[in-house]
């Protein structure tokens, strides 16, 4: 009876029972809100990108990009001016690099200590402290540069070597400030990545008798190696968009070197320097702080690009 | 016919201690040249960790010495002067509050109302929410100094027109730590079963009823660990604020909709200056504030793993 009860139902009239008896416009309007919140981190983009790229155009009417890009010679603000972004693009990359050389066996070597030899209750010690280390202020990192790692390196310095004497700016303090900020970025993440490893693959190599030193390097490091190269990549984008460390630290002079000691001009720097809030819109050196900031922005847009796809790779393969 | 192997019986415990007699003898013929390896190894391992753990405690040591003469009340209760004997961080702490209170009232709202609809109304396979995904990790990745610039280009000047004031600051600094907020929103909310939301449904509760009376409450633990990170995160922002006009020496008491100025960037004021009373004060300032970070973010770690929730 009531199976051909259901059968005599027209087809036509089952999709209007399945709908709310009300329209709810209510539930629309909260829909079409939160749908807003979500589109603006788009709109947020596109203002960052029209924000820099209108001033940027305008500059290279001025400036050719060629003249930008390879001069040797960077002094907008100087008599006359000239516009050579490279001294400061390689100041930006030689803190980097130190602060890499610094940061990368320090983070790795805290990667691999938590994810295959610490014990639970000594990982559930040191985590925290690393996430502790990861929420110091910047300001604090390039104050420390400056009171305390100049000066030892001053002490310690041997004389002339590779440029020195050392300053009291110089790109080795400010490079290994940011190396100390950036260890856990480094660390969490390649930790993540080792700790994502199946057992199995350890298991397989202990049997096998390899030692527990060649499990961690020549299994657990290679299967985790797209995250490890991630969290790697992930630094270098935050090394490069640092502003106070090279503000407080690695000083104010352009110049194209390679000396760990000199002080020289990060491309941050030059932007924290000259855009103080009272620079007119529109006039030349408000459009270099634009251009600067456009090849920044591109720099670690980049980084930050390969970093996602790295790191979605390696949850395709384990999870 | 064998019979049934009982662990505790005399015969067993003596196959069983052979076992590991011959398991340790096996073992302890490991190569001594992998035995110093393995050694070695492992305690460079252990240095790295130490190296960092160091540099840690050489950082808070060096401001507690630097700093330890200007650690009393008049540090929190002292307006900043040109003065170093009387300066002090009050208009900057008076600031920050002010800064986090406009960031709190829009961080919330849009950052959980993103995430909210990114995990609950949004397709997995549509473009625009991929989009949205990809931009929001990139986003993250942002250098901070660029937020500046957008609030100097688009904030502060027009097409808002708002000039440097607190707001301004408020909404650069937001801009800046909404995807903290809504990363950490999306897995609190994923992490939600679905079985909760259908039995929501099922009882005749709408899609919003549902999310506002079973999935939101679940995650207050996550969300509210995102939201003090990314809080945490904008008191400790300097460089946003320099194209915002922070760099200027500030002597008042901001209010809501005056010129702001901020701890941090009242610190880098005092790092800049020559004298060295304000390097002790800004040694100072600098431990306030890392201890004032360190409590939040711990507060946020605690609370993320007391109310970690296994359904």
């Amino acid at each position: 009876m009531e199976a051909t009860g259901i059968a005599a139902t027209s087809p036509a009239a089952l999709p209007r029972r399945l709908q709310a008896q009300s329209p709810r416009y209510g539930e629309k309007v909260i829909y079409g809100l939160l749908a807003a919140c979500a589109v603006l981190s788009v709109v947020t983009t596109t203002a960052i990108v029209i924000s820099l790229i209108v001033p940027s155009i305008q500059f290279f009417g001025d400036v050719s990009i060629t003249d930008f890009l390879f001069g040797t010679d960077w002094g907008p603000s100087f008599e006359p001016a000239s516009f050579g972004v490279l001294p400061i693009v390689v100041g930006t990359l030689s803190v980097t690099f130190w602060a890499l050389i610094f940061a990368i066996p320090i983070g790795l070597g805290a990667a691999v200590y938590l994810s295959e030899y610490a014990s639970p209750r000594v990982r559930k010690l040191i985590k925290p402290v690393l996430e502790i280390l990861a929420g110091v202020p910047t300001i604090a990192f390039g104050y420390f540069a400056l009171i305390f790692i100049t000066p030892q390196i001053q002490k310690i310095w041997p004389g002339h070597f590779l440029g020195g004497p050392p300053l009291i700016f110089s790109v080795l303090a400010g490079g290994l400030a940011i190396g100390l900020m950036i260890v856990p970025i480094i660390a969490s993440i390649s930790e993540d990545a080792m700790s994502a490893v199946p057992r199995g693959l350890r298991e397989g190599a202990y049997a096998l008798g390899a030692t527990k030193a060649k499990v961690a390097t020549r299994v657990v490091f290679p299967a985790a190696l797209s995250g490890i190269v991630a969290s790697v990549i992930l630094a270098i984008s935050r090394a490069i968009g640092e502003t106070m460390v090279v503000l407080i630290a690695v000083g104010n002079t352009p110049q194209l070197t390679f000396s760990p000691v000199k002080s020289v001009q990060a491309m941050t720097a030059f932007i924290g320097t000259t855009a103080t809030g009272d620079i007119p819109t529109g006039s030349t050196i408000y459009k270099t702080i634009f251009a600067v900031a456009l090849l920044l922005f591109l720099m670690t847009l980049a980084m930050n690009l390969l970093s996602v796809r790295l790191v979605r790779r390696y949850r395709q393969v384990y999870e | 016919m064998t019979a049934e192997f009982d662990p505790r019986s005399a015969r067993a415990q003596v196959a069983i201690a052979g076992a590991k007699g011959v398991t340790a003898e096996v073992l302890s013929t490991q190569p001594r040249k992998d035995v110093i390896r393995n050694t070695i190894f492992a305690s460079l391992l252990f240095l790295a960790i130490a190296i960092a753990l160091a540099g840690l405690c050489v950082l808070v040591g060096k401001n507690l010495v630097d700093g330890w003469s200007r650690l009393n009340l008049d540090l929190i209760t002292q307006n900043n002067s040109s003065n170093p004997a009387e300066a002090g961080l009050r208009n900057a702490i008076i600031g920050t509050l002010w800064i986090m209170l406009f960031v709190i009232g829009m961080l919330v709202p849009l950052g959980v109302g993103a995430a909210v609809f990114l995990e609950e109304y949004g397709n997995r396979n549509s473009r625009l929410i991929r989009l949205i995904e990809v931009n929001i990790q990139n986003l993250a990745g942002v250098p901070s100094i660029i937020y500046g610039l957008l609030g100097l280009a688009f904030i502060a000047r027009a097409p808002l027109n708002l000039g440097y004031v607190v707001l301004t600051a408020a909404m650069t600094l937001t801009l800046l730590v909404l995807p903290v907020v809504i990363l950490a929103s999306r897995e609190a909310i994923r992490a939600v079963p679905a079985s909760i939301r259908e039995g929501s449904l099922a009882l005749g509760a709408t899609k919003w009823q549902t999310i506002r009376r079973q999935v939101l409450p679940a995650s207050i633990p996550g969300i509210a660990t995102g939201v003090i990170l990314a809080i945490s995160r904008a008191i400790g922002e300097t460089a946003p604020l320099i194209p915002l006009g922070a760099a200027t020496f500030v002597t008042f008491t901001p209010g809501p909709f005056t010129d702001f100025t901020a701890m941090p960037v009242t610190i880098f004021n005092w790092v800049k200056q020559p004298q060295p009373e304000f390097q002790a004060l800004a040694a100072a300032g600098v431990l306030l504030l890392i201890a004032l970070l360190v409590v939040m973010n711990s507060f946020a770690i605690w609370l993320r793993n007391r109310y970690e929730q296994t359904w």
